[in-house]
């Protein structure tokens, strides 16, 4: 049995009692996000502290006299107990205040404001792609299963896991961009398109197209495509993989055999029969590899001069500036946080068991 | 199959859609872009910008009183000043600026702004401060020491009568800019003189102003066409942060850019063959050494370290891993400053410095550790010493680390040995003589931490000898002490000077005119033409 549709309950009662279950859920909801975003805070503020790294050399560099140096130590804080550093700083934290980046001079919060939306914009293409191309290969490779196209897709996929993202990216850009010239280059726009459209949301795609700058759009779309591609073409892999196991695995079930049985015509079976029951899986799979996109992808940001969220983070640790990274941590913490719930919603919408 | 075709489909009409978005938009001609590593910018205040990408859009944004001749460091002129004098106590200059000049506003340049500019570099205090600093200027007494007289007339009075030159020349570095004071004191903050709205905004009277910048992505500069020495011969710079270097190459083979600043060996190979591309070179101030650390009982033999400079091959590195960055060079200070010395005693030579091991009582050698940062060329330069050392005995073991843990090791005096990099701080002598060869204080606690203190080299001697230089009034003389100390430096000092860098800027051929300085502060983008 799959599928089935529950049948209305319309007591009033129950739809009490289920209020009551839901803003319990909600409370304890809203208890393990906060929990875990204090985790995460701790924990990587502890790990920026103990790395063997001195935060003042990031800020005075290496020959500063030593007042200047002990001076900008005393102003981080730093002669003071661990404990209370943290504590100083998660109280701003709470207040809404994540302190300066030391390397870019701006408040943590406006550098994400920047940095973030340049990510979305490049995850969610890739998701975007990687999602049409991704589910319709795994269900192909299932229907056909141990056919050449099941071989075909597999190969894709395997190739998708195990090459480096940043020789793909380098590789495409050789192909694309150097000769064959279908692409725009690294960066996200041509130059004589900068500071053509005002920001309002920092994703170019949108803000061009609310902006009715379809040139400036054309542009950001002919950046966007390449790395967007090679990102998209690696969950590609992870999701043809996963949708090629999850259908298989439903087009052995009876009710398949029925519906064959039934004569409804082959296309109905696979698609609105076997794909529908693996949604749920699905959207999680597709869910984790949206929220690991958005985490920023370090190297394709730096292989694309993609000025996003990954590079920024990983910047920052490497120069010990701990307000940026402790800021973007617990923007990546927030992401994945939204993301679940997110597809906890889906579950809802996709699978009315779930509602 | 059905599926697969419609696949194809779509993808090929992808393909299309993005082929069709039309011709790429090429460089305007009358702007400049280069490709470059600027993640290093922390701040582009003249007051605390210090590091590499950061004095160099200083250096483009804003003027000095003074400059030097890039081919002559002993010529000094004038920028802003017309003229300057140093009184017979030898410690009151009195400078006069040119008259009709103008910031970027349109206000007019006064000895008051260049007054102001000094005082806060000093009372701040960040890290390059103490340029101004060593002069005896401090945040109680500066505003009495620095002063605009009139309108045109700033007089200096330093603590002690140094040697003119060295006042001089540290007046051309970033740090003494002068800031239009009109507009920052609009965006004073508390006490902090403008310093939070001057790290990403500018207000000078530079080649060019300050357009956009934005961290890690990109600035942009717009010319500026009154300037003192007559408009900039194109109208705008762009600056991109490309940190990929094959990136950086790819964009300037395709002509999305006119210069790639960062490429490496392998790049610059590749790019041999292309016609449209040019290299522009300069000798730059950053030196290579390899830092013996005298704490280390073996390390503070004369022998061992002499022996240790005669197992380098400089040569053999110059041609192969440091091939076009680098040239050879064995004394502390950079060509292309006063009293710079061209002597190379030192080859590979493993019996002589068998022989020396020998006398030091370690004919079969010793162990040793070098803390190496993992970038190039750091690691290229350990792992051709380690080869030469093993010929001689010695067994050295190489310790890779992310740069700021070398650093914070190198500076906690803990290493053996570590190859590590110099770049000037300012553009006179005594920058690098009084960190590569004064120690005031050998004890761990001590003030000043020179690299002669991080590889606790105690020289009481040669630290009066280099205070002397600072105040020796006759140019030629100071030149003199300089040139001595170095050649003493090279037989007993714990530092083996190998290299100094070349700079080099990979550019399309149409694109000619830009000046390459001994120091990033004299990077200029101002004679840059496209044609």
């Amino acid at each position: 049995m799959a599928a089935g549709r529950t049948i209305g309950g319309n007591g009033s009662g129950r739809s009490l009692l289920h209020l009551g279950r839901a803003s319990g859920a909600a409370l304890r909801l809203g208890g393990t996000v906060i929990v875990t975003l204090f985790g995460l805070l701790l924990v990587t503020f502890l790990i920026g502290r103990v790395v063997p790294i001195d935060p003042v050399l990031a800020i005075v560099g290496d020959h500063a006299p030593a007042d200047v140096y002990e001076r900008v130590r005393l102003e981080l804080g730093l002669d003071r107990p661990l404990w209370e550093q943290f504590y100083r700083y998660a109280a701003k934290v709470l207040q809404g205040d994540f302190g300066r980046s030391v390397l870019t001079s701006n408040p943590v919060l406006t550098d994400i404001a920047r940095f973030f939306p340049a990510t979305l914009e490049l995850a969610t293409v890739a998701t975007l792609i990687g999602v049409a191309f991704g589910v319709p290969m795994g269900v192909f490779a299932a229907v056909h299963r141990g056919r050449m196209v099941d071989h075909v897709v597999r190969v894709v996929g395997l190739i998708g896991y195990s090459v480096p993202v940043f020789w793909l990216g380098l590789i495409g850009l050789l192909l694309f961009y150097a000769k064959l010239g279908w692409v725009a280059g690294p960066g996200r726009l041509d130059v004589g398109y900068d500071d053509l459209v005002d920001p309002v949301t920092g994703v170019l795609l949108i803000d061009s197209a609310l902006a009715g700058e379809w040139e400036v759009f054309g542009n950001a779309f002919r950046h966007v495509i390449l790395p967007a591609a090679i990102l998209g073409y690696f969950s590609l892999a992870y999701i043809s993989r996963m949708t090629r196991s999850f259908m298989l695995e439903q087009l052995q079930q009876e009710y398949i055999t029925t519906a064959r049985v039934k004569g409804l015509a082959e296309s109905r079976v696979i698609w609105r029969h076997a794909l529908r029951n693996v949604a749920v899986p699905l959207v999680t799979v597709i869910a984790l590899s949206y929220a690991s996109l958005l985490e920023g992808s370090v190297l394709t940001e730096t292989v694309f001069a993609w000025p996003g969220l990954g590079s920024y983070i990983t910047n920052s640790l490497l120069n010990a500036d701990m307000n940026a990274v402790l800021g973007g941590t617990i923007v990546v913490g927030c992401v994945f946080v939204g993301i679940n719930l997110l597809s906890d919603l889906l579950y809802r919408l996709v699978d009315p068991r779930a509602r | 199959m059905q599926l697969a075709t419609r696949a194809l489909t779509v993808l090929a009409g992808l393909a299309i859609s993005a082929v069709s978005f039309g011709a790429l938009a090429q460089t305007p001609r009358d702007t400049v872009v280069m490709a470059k590593q600027i993640d290093d910018i922390i701040s582009l205040d003249p007051g605390e910008a210090f590091e590499a990408s950061g004095s160099e859009a200083v250096a483009n944004l804003y003027d000095k009183l003074l400059e030097y001749d890039l081919k002559d460091v002993s010529k000094i002129s004038g920028t802003l000043a017309q003229s300057w004098s140093v009184a017979s106590d030898g410690r009151t200059y009195t400078f006069k600026i040119k008259p009709g000049l103008k910031f970027h506003s349109g206000n007019p340049v006064t000895a008051a702004d260049a007054a102001w500019s000094f005082q806060r570099a000093v009372i701040l205090n960040k890290s390059p401060g103490f340029i101004l600093g060593q002069f005896g200027f401090n945040k109680d007494n500066v505003k009495e020491k620095i002063r605009a007289v009139d309108a045109q007339t700033l007089v200096m009075e330093t603590d002690a009568a140094y040697a003119p030159t060295f006042f001089y020349y540290c007046l051309t570095a970033a740090v003494a800019s002068v800031i239009d004071s009109k507009v920052a004191m609009q965006h004073v903050k508390g006490d902090d003189f403008a310093n939070d709205w001057l790290k990403t905004n500018s207000a000078g009277s530079g080649a060019y102003r300050l357009r956009s910048w934005r961290a890690n992505e990109s600035y942009t500069m717009d010319a500026n066409e009154n300037w003192v020495h007559g408009a900039p011969k194109n109208k705008r710079v762009v600056v991109r942060h490309v940190p990929e270097l094959a990136t950086q190459r790819l964009l300037l083979e395709k002509g999305d850019v006119d210069f790639a600043r960062n490429l490496s060996k392998d790049q610059l190979d590749g790019l041999a063959g292309n016609p449209s591309v040019v290299l522009d070179k300069g000798n730059k101030g950053t030196i290579y050494y390899i830092g013996l650390n005298q704490k280390n009982p073996i390390l503070s033999k004369p022998e061992v370290r002499e022996a240790l400079k005669w197992l380098v091959d400089y040569e053999g590195l110059a041609k192969t891993v440091m091939a076009g960055r680098y040239e050879p060079h064995q004394s502390f200070l950079p060509k292309g400053y006063l009293g710079a010395i061209d002597d190379k005693p030192y080859r590979l030579d493993i019996d002589k410095a068998k022989a020396l091991l020998a006398k030091a009582g370690y004919p079969n050698g010793f162990s040793l550790t070098m803390d190496v940062r993992n970038t190039a060329p750091q690691t290229d330069i350990a792992q051709a010493v380690q080869a030469t050392w093993a010929k001689a005995g010695i067994k050295l073991d190489l310790i890779p680390a992310d740069g700021r843990q070398v650093l914070t090791k190198y500076r906690a005096r803990t290493h053996d040995t570590t190859v590590y990099a110099w770049g000037p701080d300012y553009p006179d002598p005594h920058t690098n003589a009084e960190t590569f060869a004064m120690n005031p204080d050998n004890a761990d606690d001590a003030k000043s931490k020179t690299l002669a203190w991080r590889n606790a080299w105690d020289i009481p001697e040669m630290t009066k000898a280099i205070a002397a230089a600072v105040k020796e009034q006759d140019a030629a003389k100071r030149k003199a002490i300089y040139e001595q100390v170095q050649r003493e430096h090279q037989k007993t000092s714990p530092f083996i000077v190998m290299f100094q860098e070349i700079e080099i800027a990979a550019r399309r051929k149409n694109a000619s005119g830009f000046i390459i300085g001994p120091s990033y502060d004299n990077n200029y983008y101002y004679a840059i033409a496209k044609n």
